[in-house]
């Protein structure tokens, strides 16, 4: 073995090959039938249950877990794809410590909520390993409606469009599709191509084509959709990354966090992904956490993520950070970068350390660093949009914009949180609004 | 720690707990590590005349069961034992030999005639065995072939058969009863009739536990077919202990020993049953489920329960619940409670809410932040939502004192007893004016 975790600068193969195969196996193994009736029995079946409420798409949950008690997980599954197209991935992903399992009523009894989560998972994993798809289309109703951006949102939305009877096409500008969910989540989440099977197992609907290789902008123009369609969804992510913004930001080494994670993803092996020796992340959210747990998972000796407020303020969750913690990164709060050093490529980077109010204590912290990973916070980028908010797409309840015949959800448009779950309920909703809309139903 | 010792119609044991007749009897092996493992004592599997009977070659066993596979109740088709007669009788006489100090009863059931009685009696007692116990209780194959539950369904001839036993025999005789009946007291004073020393009650209950709904056949499945079976295991327990009740508190029976039978699994079964009349217990599917190792949990659990109420003696717990085992017509419909939910407690599940609203008296409101509470001038006080609630303790029933007002009916709560017999509604009690 030519590397391992001591050898200097960013290089690849620091671990056994066999290492990495566990390392970046699944976060949260499926859970076999067996275990699955014992977690379903722990639900109460509350009234008006409050996890539903929690959940950004309002799946039916305590009637999925009936149903897989009951010995029917494909109803299950059907109970909860009805609402999230996309519950497969959710189960996976989504912070369920701050959703439904926070709702539930047994965390707050004896702080175990039922695993809403992974029997989620159990459900959607046992209907789509047969490859059933329980939905089919209603008759055509001759509308084309057009998507841009193959995510959670865009094919959320297509997918109800297409069940509804409505011929979509979605264009995407990478060349596959899944958005965030094929190249924002850290691998372990997403074991063994889950998000390309869910892709495949979502078009089985009929109705939806997609364009790879098509980005709003340079190959398309939103005149052109509204001229060529009847209706427009636009389901883009954020194109852009806030920078340092401090003397030395430029060296090589330091590097978008979106970015390694996404070339983990795509890596055919992850040993060929080079990882520094000393990484630092910056920021405090679950893309920072998805990096700097990933760069320990690839054999970096020390990482440290560093945090411009306090533990509190993290929007990653408290699962997310014990999970780093766990994984051997080191977590510094309330420091802000001042400066990176090194001759060329990074060699080491500057902190200063902030009071509650941002204020500089005077004191500063300098850490070795041959690679630097910023996650802080992403931006929509984009000309000759609709009215934007905040940065943002601006968009109605029924996420209608400002444009008439477009409708717009996920990342780029205002309101939710940025998160797969809350991108599928706006996906959905709008094709309603947008089917609505096309059928002449439209309040 | 509490002395268990125990005298059942001058069987004696140093605890109360025995094994039911039943497959853990079936063999030395099986009695030997019985008592090995503490069981006071053991009624041995039913023996039969030869040529012995046969069993299924298929499962015998049916079960039902609650989350992570607890079994709930447990249904079987076996018969009584299979080995030949003096196979059983010789080995019941070495076990007694070596265990003096443990009850050994043997259960029998041949043909509804004097003679098999007179030539079995005899063997049996030259086992040195401390009593007999009368199966007329097997509810499935013995009863197709007129023994088992077919005589303990016909009081007249339990009251024969008991007859000819102690006209035949020197050792106490038990009366094993089924619960596959009406009014389980007409088959009870058969047996005192017939001049039983005690009945034990309840056999097991003709059950399906499920049906195969891929084949369209019941559980357990020979073949393709499946026959009714016994059902036993905690599911009986509320059936058995009515039933042991039902005996215990009618007054020309109160001195009839009772040993109970039906779903005891843990000690606290056990108190209850003995609470309610029953002088020992006998157990079978716990140890079918757990192994005979749970007989220690049963002597330490009755001993400190013992211990805390000051008993010194089994005797103290026995039928000290039947004085409060009434019927309806006696409640005392003065007294008036409501339900009370600990909102400290309360997790906002919500459950009490959808019983009541949907099932019951609309006696419980739900704000938008969710919290439960009794709206006390609808609560009928029918205790669902304590049932339903999660929480032990979390919803309770708290009776009104004299005086105060009912919110649901407007009238004082009155501090006399009042029963239906009196009450103005009951048409019979005005006739009796």
């Amino acid at each position: 073995m030519p590397n391992d975790s001591f050898t200097p600068g960013v290089v690849p193969g620091r671990l056994e090959p066999e290492t990495y195969q566990e390392q970046f196996s699944d976060l949260h193994p499926p859970l076999d039938a067996h275990e699955a009736l014992v977690a379903a029995d722990r639900c109460y079946f509350c009234h008006d249950a409050p996890c539903i409420t929690a959940c950004p798409t309002e799946i039916d949950i305590p009637l999925f877990i009936r149903q897989i008690a009951t010995g029917t997980p494909d109803a299950a599954a059907k109970t909860i794809l009805t609402q999230n197209i996309m519950g497969g991935m959710c189960a996976r992903v989504c912070p369920t410590e701050e959703l439904c399992e926070q709702a539930c009523v047994r965390e707050l009894a004896e702080g175990k909520p039922v695993l809403i989560g992974q029997l989620q998972r159990y459900a959607t994993d046992h209907l789509q390993q047969q490859d059933i798809h329980p939905f089919s289309r209603a008759p055509s109703t001759g509308q084309k409606v057009a998507v841009v951006g193959a995510g959670p949102a865009g094919l959320s939305c297509a997918h109800r469009l297409a069940m509804l009877g409505h011929d979509v096409v979605v264009y995407d500008a990478r060349p596959k599709a899944g958005g965030l969910n094929e190249y924002g989540i850290a691998t372990y989440k997403t074991t063994d191509g889950f998000a390309q099977a869910e892709v495949d197992w979502l078009l089985k609907i009929g109705g939806i084509e997609i364009h790879y290789g098509k980005a709003l902008g340079p190959d398309l123009s939103l005149d052109a959709l509204r001229d060529g369609f009847d209706a427009v969804f636009l389901g883009m992510g954020l194109g852009g990354v806030n920078a340092l913004g401090v003397a030395g930001d430029g060296k090589e080494g330091v590097l978008d966090a979106v970015n390694f994670i996404a070339d983990l993803r795509q890596a055919s092996d992850v040993a060929s992904v080079p990882v520094g020796r000393d990484v630092v992340v910056i920021g405090g959210g679950m893309t920072a956490v998805d990096a700097a747990v990933q760069a320990k998972l690839l054999g970096a000796l020390n990482v440290t993520l560093v945090y411009r407020r306090g533990r509190d303020r993290m929007n990653a969750s408290v699962f997310e950070q014990d999970l780093a913690a766990a994984k051997g990164v080191r977590i510094v709060t309330h420091a802000v970068p001042t400066a990176v050093l090194g001759n060329g490529a990074v060699r080491e980077i500057e902190f200063a350390y902030v009071d509650a109010a941002m204020q500089p204590t005077g004191q500063t912290l300098r850490l070795a660093a041959d690679q630097v990973f910023k996650a802080i916070g992403q931006t929509f980028a984009g000309d000759g949009m609709p009215a934007l908010e905040n940065g943002k797409i601006k968009v109605d309840a029924a996420g209608r914009t400002a444009l008439e015949g477009v409708w717009a959800g996920g990342d780029c448009a205002s309101g939710g949180d940025d998160l797969t779950v809350t991108a599928v309920a706006e996906g959905r909703d709008a094709a309603l609004d947008i089917h609505a809309h096309l059928t002449g139903k439209a309040g | 720690m509490a002395d268990l010792k125990s005298d059942f119609v001058g069987i004696k044991s140093p605890n109360p707990f025995w094994l039911a007749s039943a497959p853990p009897t079936d063999k030395e092996y099986n009695v030997r590590r019985a008592f090995e493992a503490g069981w006071g004592g053991v009624v041995w599997k039913t023996l039969g005349l030869d040529p012995h009977v046969v069993n299924v070659n298929g499962p015998r066993y049916g079960a039902i069961w609650g989350a992570d596979r607890r079994l709930l109740g447990l249904n079987n088709i076996e018969l009584i034992t299979d080995r030949p007669l003096q196979t059983n009788l010789d080995e019941i006489k070495v076990v007694k030999r070596d265990y003096p100090d443990r009850a050994m009863v043997v259960s029998l059931m041949v043909p509804c005639e004097e003679e098999p009685w007179k030539f079995i009696l005899p063997k049996v007692e030259d086992t040195g065995a401390d009593g007999v116990e009368l199966n007329f209780g097997c509810p499935h194959g013995m009863s197709e072939r007129g023994m088992g539950s077919a005589v303990g369904q016909v009081p007249q001839y339990i009251e024969m058969v008991t007859r000819w036993v102690k006209a035949n025999t020197r050792m106490p005789v038990i009366v094993k009863l089924t619960p596959n009946i009406t009014d389980i007291k007409k088959p009870a004073e058969a047996a005192m009739r017939g001049g039983a020393d005690a009945v034990s009650l309840i056999n097991t209950i003709n059950s399906i536990t499920s049906v195969d709904l891929d084949l369209f056949a019941p559980e357990p499945t020979i073949d393709g077919k499946g026959a009714h079976g016994g059902y036993c295991g905690p599911a009986v327990k509320p059936i058995a202990l009515n039933m042991v009740a039902e005996i215990a508190r009618t007054p020309e029976m109160a001195h009839l020993p009772i040993s109970g039978i039906g779903g005891i699994t843990t000690w606290r079964d056990a108190a209850e049953f003995m609470a309610l009349g029953a002088r020992n217990v006998q157990v079978c599917t716990a140890a079918m489920t757990y192994g005979f190792k749970i007989v220690q949990e049963m002597i330490s659990g009755l001993s400190e329960y013992m211990d805390e109420k000051g008993m010194t003696s089994v005797d103290n717990l026995v039928r000290r619940a039947v004085p409060n085992v009434t019927d309806w017509q006696h409640l005392n419909l003065n007294y008036v409670a409501k339900a009370k939910i600990n909102q400290d407690l309360c997790i906002s599940c919500g459950r009490c809410f959808a019983a009541c609203e949907d099932t019951s008296h609309q006696a419980i409101s739900m704000s938008e932040d969710r919290v439960f509470e009794v709206i006390d001038a609808e609560c009928v006080a029918c205790n669902l939502c304590v049932n339903v609630c999660p929480v032990e303790d979390c919803i309770t029933m708290e009776a009104m004192a004299p005086g105060l007002v009912d919110p649901r009916t407007g009238k004082v709560v009155e501090p006399d007893y009042a029963n239906w017999t009196t009450h103005p509604n009951n048409p019979a009690a005005k006739a009796a004016e």
